[in-house]
């Protein structure tokens, strides 16, 4: 590869590349993003290589096989769209290869039974499933399109033309004004107004002349949340772009990307990136012959979720333990060896280039006043559609989970919703009391029902926080007092312990969630859980312990019932917390094939073949391994 | 891309003599030699001129790092949040039962480690078991042991 | 003719109500204590940099009808602030962590009597070892590192886990013996523990391994 000079160049190499795509060339564009990944999709992708070789398809142009970031359909995985044909398979296994390469790409037919169905219609193209149609792809365009492993791809898609556009037409100041205007907001959970933290690090290198830094934060911790890793899967070049021209603007020569270690592909595609857009010089010295040097280095988290914090991620680079540390000084004043810093999250970052492109006037036209432009959520849980999903700010929660979701499948209802991971709150799907009037939706179908908007301001209101992007939809299966109780074990294992509000604070409240799920404890203990959450809320050091009370906080607060249920009436209504459930088998279905009593870790389970098999309650640690081995599904749960 | 490295001195020479390069130093020793020892600890230590005792809290602090030899083979048992709604404790504890170790813990003969990640991004087919590389999506106790007598 | 020495800009605020007055770089602890007004702290110690671990001195600090809870052994003062080491939410955060604190350590005679002169008596949390009373404030560690500079102990895991240890759990050659660490312990936890940090040290010639 041959180092760009400037920008006239790089407009040189890439209409050189578009000159060269054939527009009718077949494309086969496989999802390899982490939901296909572990239905098997590289082995899809291997079988359309071999099977093209083989084929030896009689076509003017070869089809070409690219290997994509995710699609986003993660439910319906493995994803394979054909262009120009704009067909979209769905449930796409290594043996179904055979026949999409012989009906599809030879013969320019579809396979309708690969094709996504619901209700009755199939359909043929993205475009038109309700599950696409809401959304509106600015920062995830790319990612499912590009080879993310070729710059050449990114290239023709549109990377660095912003670059491009930074360094010959706009001032580091035009560019700092520009997304100050453009009302972007943190996209890592903080909601923090990006413009006004690059402006404090300025205003401080302007004070104490010397190196600046630019983080990337890919320490993606919140389990559920898959955002920034499909970003730095599927389109890696939007993150450098982000940073180059945030160092430009800034005055930073240097920049760090911080990826969670438990994402090596993240991390390979990153590297990848790295070199080569070095190798054309779109990073190092003299960048587009505009004098601005800046390169990247990639840092590998080393699983700790603290340094998802600012000032852990620095204590991390710096060599040391993840401790966070108190602010002031934030990292904008006194960052990285005490140095203005600016840290932002990975989808922060691949906003700026879409900024910068379209304008701060553009980006305040999406979403809401106070939340401008796009956010991506990755919807998982009891829902029907899960996946990323990228939807203007201001989407109405129902929207979200019903029309893009498709709501909770079969027989539960829709309960909650969780944002914001182990830092946010358990928000319900109907209230007795009102949300906010901050942002509302008048609802479609529920006269009177006001919807919660999902916008930064509007999630704070309810207690939660906008988080990351992991929506996890809970219906009436799922246990409020159970996942509040799961989310204070995930952070007494995170918290760093330094501080004795969250170091004490998160075992003390555990304790009490530990009670209630064991149908123990009294009323005023739920007071008493409340005020200790608020001990942590005012006591704590950092983030990851003021926030941890908000799980518990906002169960209590909306689904007080369910905690008085278990502690006054020994229940669980939705059946999950072990000691306050039975497992029985019913006796009508049951078969008496046996598998369960040989599989009982606790030999509790007793009966005769061809007989109906029975539980002994007392001697039964509720382990599930029955259920989970019965082939006539006669285990009941009460 | 660049060679694998080969030793622990190539290891160390593959980055500048500081101690801001402590961890990724770390990290390289636990991806090459499956952990850290105590010699290697040491070493690292000489070259970018630190204590022992900020090592050894370094590599305390952080999950990624073991200070004893990890097995030939992991299991790791995903327990985010969308995994533990679809009872992925329950898929721990049957494998805590079959190999004899705690999460963390290592089977005698250093064949199989067990352990727990949060979230592998792979939520639509939760409860997800990783086996070394491999992804078992939608796992239960009768397909992990099937994953697991290949192995 | 000696020139005037100019005079500090003082900063002018309240505490519970009260003007005092302090030079830029004094803490709102510091300006306390010169004051006679008393917050109670457990991790700070003159000899070391702040480290803010127990949160026991948060204050809380309001300016224009909005307060925050801030540590008042890092925290410098605003112009025309008002303090208030006695809030509700002060207290709040105060007495949890010494209920919190007496589980925790429940063999140290230092933290019941912190505990009881704000009126916390007893402890409804569980006791893992009724031994302990070590609560990890980490002046020993920063006293080793920053006055003596040796280093030989620190904290190793994280969370409940963290324990103050030396590596591999065993004394360390680099300890030079100097005591430094057990007079500066709160409550008398390292005194209990010393042998396992400094080992034998007959055989020292006095010339430590610092790095």
């Amino acid at each position: 590869m041959k180092k760009i000079k400037n920008a006239a160049e790089l407009q040189v190499l890439r209409q050189r590349l578009l000159a060269a795509q054939d527009p009718e060339q077949p494309v086969v564009r496989v999802c390899l993003g982490p939901g296909c990944l572990a239905l098997g999709a590289e082995k899809v992708g291997q079988a359309f290589k071999s099977a093209i070789r083989s084929k030896k398809i009689k076509a003017k142009v070869q089809p070409l096989i690219k290997e994509t970031g995710c699609h986003g359909f993660c439910s319906q995985g493995t994803l394979v769209s054909l262009s120009p044909a704009n067909l979209f398979y769905v449930r796409v296994r290594p043996d179904d290869v055979a026949e999409i390469v012989e009906t599809s790409l030879a013969q320019g037919k579809t396979v309708e039974r690969l094709l996504y169905q619901d209700n009755g219609t199939s359909y043929r193209s993205a475009e038109e499933i309700p599950f696409y149609r809401a959304q509106q792809k600015i920062i995830l365009k790319k990612v499912g399109v590009i080879d993310p492993r070729d710059i050449n791809d990114a290239l023709l898609a549109g990377a660095y033309q912003s670059l491009s556009k930074t360094l010959t037409e706009l001032s580091p100041d035009e560019v700092l004004r520009t997304v100050e205007v453009s009302g972007l907001r943190g996209r890592g959970g903080g909601g923090f107004p990006t413009g006004y933290k690059w402006r404090r690090a300025v205003d401080n290198a302007r004070k104490n002349p010397g190196p600046v830094y630019v983080i990337a934060n890919g320490e993606e911790g919140d389990p559920g949340a898959f955002m920034d890793r499909a970003i730095m899967e599927g389109d890696p070049h939007a993150v450098l772009e982000g940073m180059i021209i945030g160092g430009y603007a800034l005055g930073a020569n240097q920049g760090f990307l911080y990826v969670r270690h438990e994402y090596p592909i993240a991390i390979h595609h990153l590297s990848i990136a790295l070199q080569q857009a070095r190798a054309l010089g779109l990073l190092g010295k003299n960048i587009l012959g505009s004098g601005f040097n800046f390169d990247l280095q990639i840092n590998r988290g080393a699983g700790a979720y603290v340094c998802g914090e600012e000032t852990a991620i620095i204590a991390s680079l710096e060599g040391r333990v993840g401790e966070p540390r108190t602010r002031p000084p934030f990292p904008a004043q006194e960052g990285l060896w005490g140095r203005p810093t600016i840290i932002n999250n990975v989808e922060t970052w691949a906003n700026i280039a879409h900024i910068i492109e379209r304008g701060a006037e553009w980006y305040t036209q999406l979403g809401v006043p106070q939340s401008t432009g796009t956010k991506i959520f990755s919807l998982v849980g009891k829902v029907k559609n899960s996946g990323l999903v990228e939807v203007p700010m201001g989407i109405s929660l129902t929207r979200l989970v019903e029309e893009i979701g498709g709501g909770v499948p079969g027989q539960p209802r829709f309960k909650a919703v969780q944002t914001g991971g182990p830092s946010g709150g358990i928000i319900p799907y109907e209230s007795k009391e009102p949300f906010t009037d901050y942002h509302y939706h008048p609802s479609d179908s529920i006269p009177g029902r006001k919807e919660i908007s999902v916008d930064f301001d509007s999630m704070a209101q309810t207690g939660s926080i906008m988080g990351g992007g992991g929506m996890i939809v809970m219906d009436d299966h799922d246990c409020v007092v159970d996942v509040a109780r799961y989310f204070l074990n995930f952070l007494q294992e995170e918290s760093c312990g330094k501080c004795l509000p969250c170091r004490l604070g998160l075992k003390g409240m555990l304790e009490f969630l530990d009670c209630f799920t064991r149908g123990q404890g009294a009323p005023e203990d739920i007071d008493a859980l409340e005020s200790l959450g608020r001990a942590l809320v005012d006591g704590s050091l950092c983030g990851l312990g003021r926030a941890a009370p908000n799980p518990v906080l906002t169960s209590i607060r909306y689904f007080r019932d369910e905690y008085l249920a278990h502690i006054v009436e020994h229940k669980c209504p939705a059946g999950v917390c072990r000691d306050l459930i039975t497992y029985s088998i019913d006796p009508e279905i049951c078969n008496g094939c046996g598998l369960c009593a040989e599989d009982c870790p606790g030999a509790c389970i007793s009966g005769k073949k061809k007989k109906a098999y029975a539980i002994n309650a007392a001697a039964c640690i509720r382990c599930g391994t029955c259920q989970a081995v019965c082939p006539v599904d006669a285990v009941r749960v009460a | 891309m660049k060679k694998a490295p080969k030793t622990i001195d190539d290891i160390l020479a593959s980055y500048p003599p500081h101690p801001q390069n402590l961890i990724s130093l770390l990290q390289d020793v636990q991806t090459k030699f499956n952990y850290i020892s105590t010699e290697h600890l040491a070493l690292i230590c000489d070259y970018v001129g630190i204590p022992v005792t900020r090592a050894w809290s370094v590599a305390t602090f952080y999950k990624s790092f073991s200070l004893e030899p990890r097995g030939e083979h992991e299991i790791k048992v995903c327990l985010g949040t969308t995994c533990h709604l679809k009872g992925a404790n329950r898929l721990l504890e049957a494998c805590e039962r079959a190999l004899g170790v705690a999460p963390g813990g290592t089977t005698p003969d250093l064949y199989l480690t067990l352990d727990t990640v949060k979230c592998v991004g792979a939520c639509a087919e939760a409860p997800v078991v990783m086996v070394d590389q491999d992804y078992l999506g939608r796992a239960s106790i009768s397909s992990l042991k099937k994953q697991l007598k290949r192995r | 003719m000696t020139p005037k020495k100019k005079k500090p800009k003082m900063i002018k605020f309240t505490i519970n109500g009260r003007q005092v007055q302090a030079k830029p770089e004094w803490t709102i602890l510091e300006t306390a204590r010169l004051n006679h007004i008393h917050i109670p702290t457990l991790c700070f110690h003159p000899a070391i940099t702040p480290w803010g671990s127990c949160r026991l001195c948060v204050v809380e600090m309001r300016s224009e009808k909005q307060g925050k809870i801030i540590p008042s052994c890092l925290s410098l003062p605003e112009p025309e602030v008002e303090v208030f080491t006695e809030s509700e939410r002060v207290q709040n955060v105060r007495r949890w962590v010494l209920e919190m604190l007496l589980a925790e350590c429940p063999a140290s005679r230092e933290i019941k009597d912190l505990a009881a002169r704000y009126g916390v008596t007893s402890t409804r949390f569980g006791i893992t070892d009724p031994k302990e009373d070590c609560l990890r404030c980490g002046r020993c560690v920063a006293v080793c590192h920053e006055v003596v500079g040796v280093q030989a102990l620190t904290f190793g895991s994280r969370g409940v886990k963290k324990q103050l240890e030396t590596p591999y759990r065993i004394p360390n050659s680099a300890c030079i013996g100097c005591g430094c660490c057990v007079s500066v312990c709160p409550t008398g936890a390292l005194q209990n523990r010393l042998d396992t940090v400094r080992g034998d040290l007959s055989r020292r010639t006095g010339h430590g391994f610092a790095h």
